[in-house]
């Protein structure tokens, strides 16, 4: 559905030039979800509006929906759909005629989309907002009109950027639906980005990880997430003043890294989370050290991004590689 | 996957855009409202003043020199602030949103200059109209031309207050630049007074700004002087000034929105 090489982007700002993507390949396979995984200014934007015919790459090729990116734009737009995270309707005009207008603008009769945009506003949990206005729905509406008027044509492909953004814990899980949906009973292809890893974790089939324009990892959420190997193991101890005894107990867990200890926390990474519990207990009742609680978890996309990076996704004062150029202006 | 079926013309793409700008237009009342009160404030509070001046003015009819002025006034400064609008879509997300359609980048130009036309045809006419039963003497072939020349301009205007408003996508950089440009031209066009009143010096540099001419060419299509060399002048430099604005609105709509 999608495969690109080196799509490259400079910009050129006061004189400098400022590399967003700095050289990008990747392919997309049919039906497959895809996120694009990056923090803030990583690149994300950047790339998604080259892939939709909204930038022209500096350096790079790319095929997407099966028409060449710069020999047959109109080709790639008449095929994809793009939901872009600024919005897509006239907060003044009504949901079902920006639908139908939009629709229109596609090739698309009058009748076929109106007939169209009625059934996305069934599937879409929108019905009887035909007539409302953009500026009176909530986010979460808002959004799914927005999808609306994405997928009005049909595209075999929809890219949609940062879905959720602003959007409350239901709206989120509810939107997380809808584009499953998407796949399971029209076989779309869908490329999304986020910087929330939990949604690329619900979600995504795939997911390539971006930093500072370029992209440092792919594969499934859990391939990537056993590629930090191990799991973590979290150990509180009952009293502080044994934290230090604790410590060296998990240090001497087979493979454990060397654990850090927060107070009366001890966290440390291990090979196999599971095995390590049980020896761990057997060695703290000998030793008769009390805990108040012991947790191994898998790691998260977070401790994934942090091992690619050196960087913790949550950071959002991190030094980001560049502004995000248009579009994340808000 | 399904396709639709390619159906997109230039003319059919005009016609959505154009439809849909329209309707939101009207759906304002409030727009519709001002947009046809004001110059028929201009004519009803303004005018009278005119009309002791008439034997100056060297006419007859103080209308006859007024509304000429008064349409072109609409179709330039009315048409410079549709820029507006389109910076409010271009945050909303609609330019991009309509960019990334198969659309041709023509027609999303051009269907929103033609109902900026529209718009200022049926402001005009309203105008003409009103002018009557105050005494404006104009022949009917005068009138019908010279609403089409001033709807040519105003076309011209729209375009590039759409072009601004794209490379600068913000009403505060807009605005000022909109009234740096707006006054000067204005008290340098004989819009509401005709140049011919100014001292040697006003008129010299007056002469070199083009719709000073295309003013007094309007005037003289008011008068039936559908040949002389003034109505030319005023066709030519609209028509310039057309080409210009058109060159400039369709390079903006086209290129990147980096």
């Amino acid at each position: 559905m999608i495969e690109a090489r080196g799509l490259a982007r400079t910009f050129r700002r006061r004189k400098q030039e400022v590399h967003a993507v700095t050289g990008v390949d990747l392919d997309v396979a049919a039906g497959e979800i895809v996120g694009f995984l990056g923090p803030n200014g990583a690149g994300k934007t950047t790339t998604l509006r080259m892939l939709t015919t909204l930038l022209t790459p500096t350096a790079g090729t790319a095929t997407v929906a099966g028409c060449d990116l710069l020999a047959d734009p109109v080709g790639v737009r008449r095929r994809i759909g793009y939901v872009s995270q600024s919005g897509s309707t006239q907060p003044e005009a009504l949901a079902g005629e920006e639908v139908v207008d939009h629709g229109r603008l596609y090739g698309m009769s009058t009748a076929d989309a109106v007939a169209r945009g009625r059934r996305l506003f069934t599937e879409l949990d929108l019905e009887g907002l035909w007539e409302r206005k953009p500026k009176a729905m909530s986010g979460g509406q808002r959004r799914r009109l927005d999808i609306a008027m994405g997928l009005v044509h049909e595209p075999g492909l929809v890219f949609l950027d940062e879905p959720t953004t602003g959007l409350d814990p239901q709206a989120r899980a509810n939107l997380w639906e809808h584009v499953r949906g998407l796949r399971e009973e029209r076989g779309t292809t869908v490329f999304l980005t986020t910087h929330y890893l939990d949604e690329a974790d619900a979600l995504c089939d795939r997911i390539l990880v971006i930093d500072r324009g370029a992209i440092v990892a792919e594969g499934t959420p859990d391939a990537l997430k056993s590629r930090v190997g191990g799991d973590v193991l979290t150990v509180t101890a009952a009293r502080a003043d044994r934290a230090g005894e604790l410590a060296r107990l998990v240090a001497g867990l087979p493979g454990a890294e060397p654990p850090q200890v927060h107070g009366d926390r001890v966290v440390a990474r291990v090979p196999h989370g599971g095995s390590a519990l049980v020896q761990l207990v057997r060695e703290l009742d000998a030793a008769g050290i009390g805990v108040v609680g012991v947790e191994s978890r898998r790691p998260s996309l977070d401790d994934v991004f942090l091992g690619l990076t050196g960087r913790s996704l949550r950071e959002e004062g991190a030094p980001a590689a560049l502004p995000e150029p248009e579009g994340a202006l808000q | 996957m399904s396709l639709p079926v390619a159906t997109n013309s230039v003319a059919r793409d005009t016609w959505t855009v154009f439809a849909r700008a329209m309707r939101l237009s009207l759906r304002n009342p409030a727009w519709v409202v001002i947009g046809l009160t004001q110059p028929v404030l201009y004519i009803l509070l303004f005018g009278p003043l005119l009309e002791p001046l008439s034997g100056q003015l060297g006419s007859g009819n103080a209308y006859q020199v007024f509304v000429p002025g008064i349409l072109v006034q609409l179709g330039i400064f009315g048409a410079l602030f549709v820029g507006f609008g389109l910076i409010a879509e271009w945050r909303a997300g609609v330019v991009e949103s309509q960019r990334v359609t198969p659309a041709s980048r023509t027609a999303l130009l051009l269907g929103r200059v033609l109902r900026d036309v529209v718009v200022l045809l049926v402001q005009g006419t309203v105008l003409v109209l009103v002018s009557l039963p105050l005494g404006l003497r104009a022949p009917l072939v005068g009138v019908v031309l010279a609403l089409a020349l001033v709807a040519l301009l105003g076309a011209a205007f729209s375009a590039v207050s759409y072009a601004l408003a794209l490379t600068l996508k913000s009403e505060d950089a807009f605005a000022p630049l909109l009234n740096a440009v707006v006054l000067p031209v204005l008290l340098l066009s004989g819009i509401l007074l005709p140049m011919s009143l100014a001292p040697g010096w006003l008129q010299a540099v007056s002469d070199v700004n083009p719709l000073k001419h295309v003013v007094e060419g309007v005037r003289s299509l008011f008068d039936g002087s559908y040949t002389s060399a003034t109505a030319w002048w005023g066709l030519g430099l609209t028509l310039a000034m057309a080409a210009l604005g058109w060159w400039f609105g369709v390079r903006r709509f086209r290129r990147e929105s980096s």
